[in-house]
């Protein structure tokens, strides 16, 4: 299930935030999108799911992207927000249960099928004992799985998700991006992050691109982008890079 | 395409059954229900007439079709019932049902518990309206002040709306300001046709405070339609409103058309509004005040707080209005007063109570 995008150019406001961006993701591969603040990851994403108007060609299993309705589109596309609007006093099985929204009918209600889903999504999840909790009495790492498990219930084939790891401690962030890579294998998930921890992504995706001013500056396996003169290019800062297991480069900060 | 998500290993049998997931429930909703029972048959028995609660009872029985009951009523104390208590218990019952789920969905569609059914400009709308018959038209026929008011506040709603269309920026908050602007606007031309004719100010507020002392059932007719379509439309889209409370982008992952769904529960909303307030006036506290408590009580999601808005609403109302035609007889208290005096410790109590509850 392939994701591919050619030519992308996104204005925002009247500037120009995405210009003749390319990327092919194959399917049930893991990519992520990297690149500066502001340099337009979220952007891109967002094009993707159609939120933002934009030009050039974005195609998902084939579909041209901005032909889609939206419903049709949520039915290959789940999406998890950088900071999730979580409605306050909605239970977990309530917001997971708000991923079947593309399969319900306009003015109808869910069916047993539906909620059968909701439940076990949440079950693989390790959820299902917050099913009846609030959305606001839950720990940050738990809201990621809680958001994660809403994209899984509307069991799309690509799952794009902005920042999945951003609000969290180390040990939450891993136990995320091992829930995520677990999950695109069993499921053959086409995975798409932007994520601003570097090693992070050279440690679980399969592709890096890196976005930096509105273009793609590098992108290919973590070990041809993450380069010391590249990230130091593009993100101004001093690292060191060291090999680590299976060749995935990890990256150390050093002091100028 | 979606069979790519499989089965996990094994199903914990006995949790598949009852997850709570929002829905209305049986118990609330015959709660809700025997209480506007309740409220009604109290605003049909007691008034000013001092009719024998038997008799009214047994003359009300008579009226269910294939039921012969001699009610021992006379023709005036008939005429009280049927000409002035039963349509003004209607009216009370109808307006606040109205106004309590127009809140709830103007509640849903702004995402914040604070919105009120007059924020779009419905309450100034129907203010310029009922002021300039009230002042144009010497001799009102009766239905003069009620469709001017309706159309009043419909073109308030609309003039904000395309107000806010035309500006830039996030949907929802210019809508709200847009809201702001045309609210003021209206009221300052009020207002102004209010000076024009002092000697009119008397009825114009006794407009303004609200009430519905005066509801027959031609009123009842005129509006009757308008609330029924908004309470169905409104009714049929809790389960939008809960998936619009992620947000528009968020909604729109999800398939969701957000700006059309906001457009429609707007749409209704307003009408609902505008028919409540055609004939009763301007009454407050209902529209923020029950979707609030019903939230305490019965859970967040705008498929149990729309229906439980409008029973309770409903309910709400009959009781005060009930408190307006009593509390100071032979006078009456403007409902709008009531409703504010009542409802305010109310809601304290409510406030309170649900924050031990949670224990925060």
């Amino acid at each position: 299930m392939t994701v591919r995008v050619r030519d992308l150019e996104v204005s925002l406001g009247g500037r120009r935030v995405l210009a003749g961006v390319s990327l092919e993701v194959p399917a049930g591969s893991w990519t992520a999108v990297i690149g500066p603040n502001g340099a337009g990851k979220s952007t891109l994403l967002r094009a993707v799911l159609g939120l933002v108007a934009s030009r050039g060609e974005i195609s998902v299993a084939g579909e041209d992207s901005q032909r889609l309705k939206p419903r049709q589109r949520a039915h290959l596309v789940a999406y998890a927000a950088q900071s999730p609007n979580l409605p306050v006093g909605m239970t977990v099985f309530d917001y997971t249960l708000l991923g079947r929204s593309p399969y319900i009918p306009h003015l109808g209600r869910e069916s047993a099928r539906d909620r059968s889903i909701t439940e076990e999504v949440l079950d693989r999840l390790d959820l299902t004992a917050f099913a009846a909790r609030p959305l606001d009495h839950l720990s940050g790492g738990e809201r990621q799985r809680v958001v994660l498990a809403r994209a899984l219930a509307q069991q799309t084939p690509v799952l794009l998700l902005d920042e999945p790891t951003s609000a969290l401690d180390i040990g939450h962030q891993q136990q995320v991006m091992e829930l995520v890579d677990r999950l695109r294998l069993s499921d053959e998930l086409t995975v798409v992050t932007t994520i601003h921890d570097l090693t992070l992504a050279g440690q679980y995706a399969d592709a890096l691109v890196l976005i930096s001013g509105g273009r793609v500056a590098a992108a290919g396996t973590p070990e041809e982008v993450l380069t010391g003169p590249t990230v130091e290019k593009h993100f101004d800062a001093r690292v060191h890079v060291t090999t680590g297991p299976g060749g995935r480069p990890l990256l150390s900060l050093e002091r100028p | 395409m979606t069979t790519a998500f499989r089965a996990p290993r094994r199903l914990p049998r006995a949790k598949r059954t009852g997850q709570p997931h929002a829905r209305l429930r049986a118990l609330p909703l015959a709660v809700a229900v025997a209480l506007l029972a309740a409220t009604l048959l109290a605003g049909v028995l007691v008034g000013a007439a001092g009719l024998p609660a038997g008799g009214v009872l047994k003359a009300l029985a008579d009226k269910i079709p294939f039921v012969h009951v001699d009610s021992g009523l006379g023709v005036i104390d008939q005429s009280v019932l049927f000409e002035l208590r039963v349509p003004r218990a209607l009216m009370a019952a109808l307006v606040g049902g109205m106004l309590a789920m127009a809140g709830a969905g103007y509640q849903g569609v702004f995402r914040n518990p604070l919105a009120d059914p007059y924020l779009l400009g419905a309450a100034a709308g129907a203010g310029v309206g009922a002021t300039l018959v009230i002042v144009l038209v010497p001799g009102d026929p009766g239905y003069g002040v009620p469709l001017a008011a309706f159309a009043g506040a419909l073109c308030g709603v609309c003039l904000a709306y395309v107000l806010g269309r035309t500006a830039e920026g996030d949907g929802a908050a210019t809508l709200v300001l847009a809201g702001v602007a045309v609210s003021s606007f209206l009221a300052a031309a009020q207002t102004f046709i209010q000076q024009l004719k002092a000697e009119e100010l008397q009825r114009i507020f006794s407009w303004i405070l609200g009430g519905v002392g005066s509801a027959d059932w031609d009123q009842l007719a005129l509006v009757a339609p308008y609330a029924l379509i908004s309470t169905v439309v409104l009714l049929t889209h809790g389960r939008l409103l809960d998936v619009l409370s992620v947000g528009d982008e968020e909604a729109a992952s999800l398939g969701l058309a957000a700006p059309r769904v906001r457009l429609t529960v707007l749409v209704a909303a307003s009408l609902a509004t505008a028919s409540a307030v055609a004939v009763s006036g301007l009454i407050g506290f209902v529209g923020i005040v029950v979707p609030h408590v019903v939230r305490r009580l019965a859970g967040g999601s705008y498929r149990v707080v729309l229906p439980l808005s409008l029973l309770g609403g409903a309910a709400f109302l009959e009781v005060a209005d009930l408190v307006a035609r009593t509390a100071t007889s032979p006078g009456e208290l403007p409902l709008g007063v009531v409703t504010a005096f009542v409802g305010g410790p109310f809601f304290v109590v409510v406030l309170r109570a649900s924050r031990r509850q949670v224990g925060t």
